[in-house]
């Protein structure tokens, strides 16, 4: 489903190369983790997939169902299944979370060629996914993240990606800032997302994620390249040992 | 024998005093107004503003007001639909009231030719001082309006909407407003028309004790219009006034704000959104005088410029020497979506007594780039999610108004401005 092919990626303001040969392939059905110490380029690898301007792309490519995904804004890729939770969701003042998901499930629906949804079945599952999440609807009704606590946030991504239905989840460390009932109840949203025709990378710090979304295999990211690739028990290796034993064997 | 030498009078100011002259003998009024019309046309022979007069300084209107249309007796105005359904609507059509005005309990409403003709509103026309053009202009023209008086005690269920509209020419109108001790009353001013008209309207608002009044002036005028707008207010005693201006429209603007908190505890609320687009020039410019001890104020105003619009808001607050513990904050936020475009923002603050708190704010932003790419990684397109961002901008002020049917009604306004300018 995913393929990074030899994938080169600076930022556009100063010129650091923060992705310098990354290497990764997530079939369909998979769940793929992601670990690496800080600075890695975790986070700028999701941003880079999700398509963000701040970075640019000077070799290698990224396909998507064998198609690459470079040229396309990030709508674009949003509408043909790619979503990230991000790790810090924005604070848009003004803009309604109600009014904001009704616009993006209906922006998704236009470019698939579907109908908008009709207001009531369109609140029967924003009801449906805010109870699946123990969220209060009465916190939907609030300008998007504004004044939400670092978990609501984390649980209104969740709550997007249920109603967006992606193909292709990037969680950029979900985990961060919730509380173990809190990480349990974004987990169990994640892991009922789990199916054969979808593929989650699951970026994260952490172990503990790891034991909730229990991934198909791990990669660690150093230095902008995989440099180890295992199954789970990699990550209880990692977190046992730390990452200067997985580093000292690639350099 | 003056010395003193005039400038070579313009197009626009020519045509003024041309047209006076032969207006005269069709406006209302004799004695006592037609006093009031001589010495306001004398400050047009003076000449209009310029540049060099503070208050005007962002708004030439000299330079500005380029030509001035005839008055076109044929022109004819249409009514529109209230923004709020079920208001009581009072028209103006050309600058004309209308015989058969709707009745309210408790409201009395009276054609302003009627009492221009009877020279009882005489005392109300002098212009507020020697920079007053609008006044002064409006003074020696005004021909009709409405005076709505709201008897004490009275809460009105539904919005009285007075519709100013235009079809071309000139229209000058004045609309006084009286509302009672402990009276409640949403008010809508709609401006808006057709054609390259010139219109001058002085809105002047009284409430009595405990009186609590919203007030919504709606400007839409066409892009080939000018628009000289004055609003005036004395807020009594624990009296509230909140005055919300939306501009979405217009060649040349000019809303003037001149409020004055005049008993204990009254309390003023400015909240406005200019929507500039194209080649056009509109102006807010408030003044406020902190008469009283304790009183209070806040002011919001955002805008939105595109294309090669230009915009200026000048907030002044006088706070008196005998005005303790007057509180008063201003802020003034301009969203600027093109490199043609410019705002121009000028708070004043005058303190006079020692124990207030006062203050002001002005940013000038774009579009934030990280609020664009979230929506846009939601798969909303870049447009929807510039329209997205821009209207919540400005909708957040509309929000804090507080009452649905209003909200609804000014959030119908402004997606209306985005289909036609997004």
């Amino acid at each position: 489903m995913l393929e990074i092919k030899n994938l080169h990626a600076r930022i556009v303001d100063d010129g650091t190369e923060i992705i310098r040969g990354l290497n990764l392939t997530v079939k369909a059905g998979e769940v793929a983790a992601i670990m690496g110490p800080n600075g890695s380029g975790k986070s700028t690898l999701s941003y880079i997939l999700a398509g963000r301007e701040d970075y640019e792309v000077t070799e290698g490519d990224i396909l998507y169902n064998g198609q690459s995904i470079l040229e396309m804004d990030p709508a674009e890729r949003a509408t043909s299944g790619i979503f990230l939770a991000f790790q810090y969701p924005m604070e848009i003042p003004g803009v309604a979370t109600m009014e904001f998901l009704k616009v993006a499930m209906n922006e998704q629906r236009k470019a698939r060629g579907e109908e908008p949804l009709k207001i009531p079945e369109f609140l029967k599952r924003v009801k449906e996914a805010a109870a699946s999440l123990s969220m209060d609807m009465a916190m939907l009704k609030r300008p998007l993240n504004v004044g939400f606590s670092g978990g609501e946030k984390k649980r209104a991504e969740i709550l997007q990606m249920k109603l967006l239905e992606p193909k292709l989840c990037v969680l950029d460390e979900t985990d961060s800032g919730l509380d173990i009932d809190a990480l349990k109840i974004v987990s169990d949203g994640v892991n009922a997302l789990r199916s054969p025709d979808r593929a989650f990378l699951v970026i994260t710090h952490y172990q503990r994620l790891l034991e909730h979304i229990v991934p198909d295999s791990v990669h660690v990211l150093y230095r902008g390249q995989v440099i180890k690739s295992g199954d789970k028990s990699l990550a209880l290796d990692l977190e046992a040992n730390g990452y200067a034993g997985v580093i000292g064997q690639a350099a | 024998m003056n010395m003193h030498t005039q400038p070579q009078r313009t197009p626009a100011e020519t045509a003024l005093i041309d047209a006076f002259g032969e207006r005269l003998s069709l406006l209302p009024g004799d004695g006592a107004v037609m006093l009031k019309r001589d010495d306001a046309i004398e400050a047009v022979k003076h000449g209009l503003p310029t540049r060099r007069i503070e208050s005007w300084h962002y708004t030439d209107l000299r330079r500005l007001l380029s030509a001035v249309p005839d008055f076109d007796p044929a022109a004819a105005a249409q009514a529109i639909a209230p923004i709020v359904e079920g208001s009581t609507v009072l028209i103006l059509l050309n600058g004309v009231s209308s015989a058969k005005a709707p009745v309210v309990d408790g409201v009395s409403v009276q054609r302003l030719s009627e009492k221009l003709t009877d020279g009882s509103i005489a005392p109300g026309l002098d212009p507020y001082g020697s920079d007053d053009a609008i006044g002064a202009l409006n003074t020696a023209f005004v021909a009709d309006g409405y005076f709505v008086d709201i008897a004490d005690g009275i809460e009105l269920e539904k919005p009285i909407e007075l519709q100013n509209l235009q079809a071309g020419g000139q229209t000058h109108v004045r609309l006084p407003v009286r509302v009672g001790a402990g009276a409640k009353a949403v008010i809508v001013e709609r401006q808006a028309g057709e054609g390259a008209a010139l219109t001058s309207s002085v809105s002047q608002l009284v409430l009595g004790e405990g009186a609590e009044v919203t007030w919504l002036i709606v400007q839409e005028q066409p892009d080939t219009a000018t628009h000289l707008a004055q609003f005036k207010a004395h807020i009594g005693k624990d009296a509230k006034l909140t005055l919300f201006v939306m501009n979405a429209g217009g060649r040349l603007v000019r809303q003037e704000v001149m409020v004055k908190t005049t008993g204990e505890g009254a309390d003023f609320k400015l909240r406005g959104i200019n929507l500039l687009a194209g080649d056009t020039h509109t102006d807010v410019t408030m003044v406020l005088d902190h008469a009283v001890p304790h009183t209070t104020s806040t002011e919001v105003i955002r805008n939105v410029v595109t294309g090669k619009a230009r915009g200026v808001f000048q907030g002044r607050i006088n706070v008196h020497q005998y005005a303790q513990k007057t509180n008063a904050k201003m802020a003034c936020n301009t969203l600027l979506l093109s490199d043609d475009g410019e705002f121009s923002t000028k708070p004043e603050l005058e303190i006079f007594a020692d124990d207030v708190v006062c203050g002001h704010g002005a940013t000038v932003t774009e579009i934030d780039h990280d609020h664009l790419f979230y929506l846009m990684a939601r798969g909303v397109d870049e447009k929807s999610a510039r329209g997205l961002l821009v209207k919540a901008f400005v909708a957040e002020v509309i929000e804090e108004l507080d009452d649905e049917a209003i909200v609804e009604a000014l959030e119908a306004r402004l997606d209306e401005w985005f289909v036609t300018h997004g």
